[in-house]
């Protein structure tokens, strides 16, 4: 089937009007490391008024607490605002119970703005870093979150995931009367924005490795289809509206190919590789069993997915290269699902039945397994490009949430929305320069 | 048309916003908007779980579609983790296939449902197995292929909200839907 380019117009200018200023999502840590690391972001220096009086390193502050591996001093107890590595006096700060100090300035250079900031461990008095960005008045909250990626990498050794964007869908009312929005923020659930509205169901969006593009599927002609959008043009594609099931898509690492699953008219649901430059499709399995929610492995050369071929669902491995050879990996619980490989390639996370409840698994290449989660409907774990953190849907209250853990299961964070259903959170790549 | 398409559109955004969604009725060919079906359609014994797409099409009723030819029952309910259709509804299948067959230009869209417990897209695997389920008890009873179209939503579409064995009984349905 060629590329179809669709016209996306009717929907999107329906959304523009018909969404009300929706509540944002407001992140609660629900629980922290035992011992966070202390530390004092110190506000930047300003440059009023081409800074258009953003507080930078309160976003700095707010992200690196909400990890939960931090404990900010509060500025309120700070005696003086230094702005330059060499007028932080370690002991002073070391005194009040600080690790690391961050200082900072906001610039104005030309049309942009110039943010350079330092990073002091005040126990040994040395500076561990500095950096610079430049950003305009626009994005400086995405040079925030940046600040705040380098500063967590610098002391915890993994990169933070701040400067990162999530896809989720939004459900608002009640049953039959339901509408449906394919959104996309920031990590933290700012600069939220519609990516697509429908009164029919929208579903499994699926980020490009590039972080351009979406995959999802969309009943918007009360069948199934999948489609790709481009987030920065809108530009949109329906890449498969065959006959019966056009699911799960899954972007592999490359962006050359999506897997996702068909059923045909038959109803027999397989997975398939669809190469999106050629639109040449390859069945990948063939089963009479459901066969579905396709993950790729790191490097591109096989696919975990869901079959309930030897009865419930269990997850499988099947490498491209010889798909006659299917493994199962997943053991030890009647119902496992939804496959997510870890982008180190190290582990697996999946959904998995405890007793009458639906939690987030994880589980390494040797095959041992964990229960992360402690929910009753949790499901759709997606990684953090770090790999240090799960974004999965919950339910808390009848309210469908999205909610975050720790692979180590030492920090979970909720993502609120006091408006609408949230679920299906995707967690997308680091952004390409 | 499609400019007209685009201005019911708008106009259903503005309702919804004045909160009155529920008595916006689209134009036959809104496909992104559907309405709850008549009380009317919905027969004594599922009457609590009236829903979209649970009647006529938007597009059948202007057609002019005589309601008389189709069934009542439009939904069949199935047990949890099942796609075995109940004996109670042998005999409601058995009208439709006859409705069917006796015109063969009929066509009618299955759509599978299941409850909201589990991954969403194992769940579309699910609700296609049941829609499945009823499409070959059709067909076994002589219904052309080219007349039935299925499609599942998996735990997407809820015809009752709530996480009660009550509404996922509700829930776990295969709808009827005669599309002309």
């Amino acid at each position: 089937m060629p590329i179809r380019p669709t016209c996306c117009f009717a929907l999107l200018l329906l959304a523009a009007i018909a969404t009300p200023a929706r509540a944002e999502l407001v992140i609660d840590i629900t629980k922290g490391v035992s011992n966070p690391i202390p530390l004092a972001i110190i506000p930047f220096e300003r440059a009023v008024p081409a800074d258009g009086g953003f507080d930078v390193a309160a976003v700095v502050q707010r992200d690196l607490e909400s990890s939960g591996r931090f404990k900010a001093m509060a500025r309120s107890a700070m005696l003086s605002q230094p702005a330059r590595a060499a007028e932080v006096q370690a002991a002073v700060w070391r005194g009040a119970g600080n690790d690391y100090v961050v200082v900072g300035r906001v610039s104005a250079n030309g049309t942009q703005l110039q943010l350079d900031i330092e990073l002091i461990n005040v126990l040994t008095g040395v500076q561990v870093g500095s950096q610079r960005y430049t950003a305009t008045g626009a994005n400086l909250r995405n040079a925030a979150h940046q600040i705040a990626d380098y500063v967590f990498e610098k002391i915890i050794g993994t990169r933070g995931a701040f400067a990162t964007r999530i896809a989720y869908v939004s459900v608002d009312g009640q049953p039959p009367a339901q509408s449906y929005q394919l959104i996309v923020a920031d990590a933290d659930g700012e600069n939220w924005r519609v990516v697509l509205a429908s009164k029919m169901p929208i579903m499994s969006p699926a980020w490009s490795a590039d972080g351009q593009w979406l995959a999802y599927v969309s009943f918007e002609s009360k069948l199934s289809a999948v489609y790709v959008q481009q987030l920065r043009s809108g530009e949109r594609r329906r890449v498969s509206a065959r006959a019966g099931v056009n699911s799960a898509p899954s972007w592999s690492p490359d962006g050359k190919q999506l897997a996702l699953t068909l059923s045909g008219s038959g109803g027999n649901l397989d997975i398939y590789v669809l190469d999106l430059a050629t639109q040449a499709l390859t069945r990948i399995t063939e089963d009479p069993a459901i066969d579905t929610e396709p993950g790729w492995s790191a490097d591109g050369q096989s696919l975990y997915f869901t079959s309930d071929r030897a009865g419930g669902p269990q997850v499988y491995r099947v490498e491209l290269a010889n798909r006659q050879r299917v493994q199962r990996v997943t053991f030890g619980s009647s119902y496992n699902a939804r496959p997510r490989v870890a982008p180190d390639g190290r582990s697996l996370a999946y959904v998995t039945r405890e007793g009458s409840a639906y939690r987030i698994g994880a589980q390494d290449m040797a095959g041992n397994a964990r229960v992360l989660t402690r929910g009753t409907l949790d499901e759709s774990p997606s990684f953090a490009p770090n790999g240090m953190t799960l974004i999965y849907a919950g339910r808390q209250n009848g309210q469908g949430t999205l909610e975050t853990v720790s692979v180590d299961g030492q920090v979970t964070q909720r993502l609120r929305s006091d408006q609408g259903q949230v679920r299906e959170p995707a967690w997308g790549p680091y952004a390409t320069p | 048309m499609k400019s007209n398409r685009l201005g019911w559109m708008v106009m259903c955004g503005v309702l919804a916003m004045a909160g009155c969604s529920r008595n916006a009725r689209p134009p036959a060919d809104a496909d992104t908007t559907t309405t709850p079906p008549p009380a009317a359609v919905s027969s004594g014994n599922n009457s609590g779980a009236a829903s979209a797409g649970a009647g006529v099409d938007a597009a059948s009723a202007a057609a002019g579609t005589d309601a008389a030819v189709q069934p009542d029952n439009r939904i069949l309910y199935f047990d949890f983790d099942s796609s075995e259709i109940r004996t109670e509804y042998v005999e409601v299948l058995a009208t439709h296939a006859r409705r069917l067959t006796g015109n063969a230009t009929v066509r009618v869209r299955l759509e599978g449902h299941t409850d909201e417990r589990g991954s969403p897209e194992y769940n579309i695997g699910l609700g296609e197995r049941r829609a499945q389920a009823v499409r070959r008890a059709l067909m076994l009873q002589g219904v052309g292929e080219s007349q039935l179209t299925t499609v599942s939503y998996g735990e997407e579409r809820a015809a009752q909200a709530g996480s009660t064995e009550e509404a996922w009984g509700r829930n776990r349905r295969v709808e009827l839907v005669y599309v002309n």
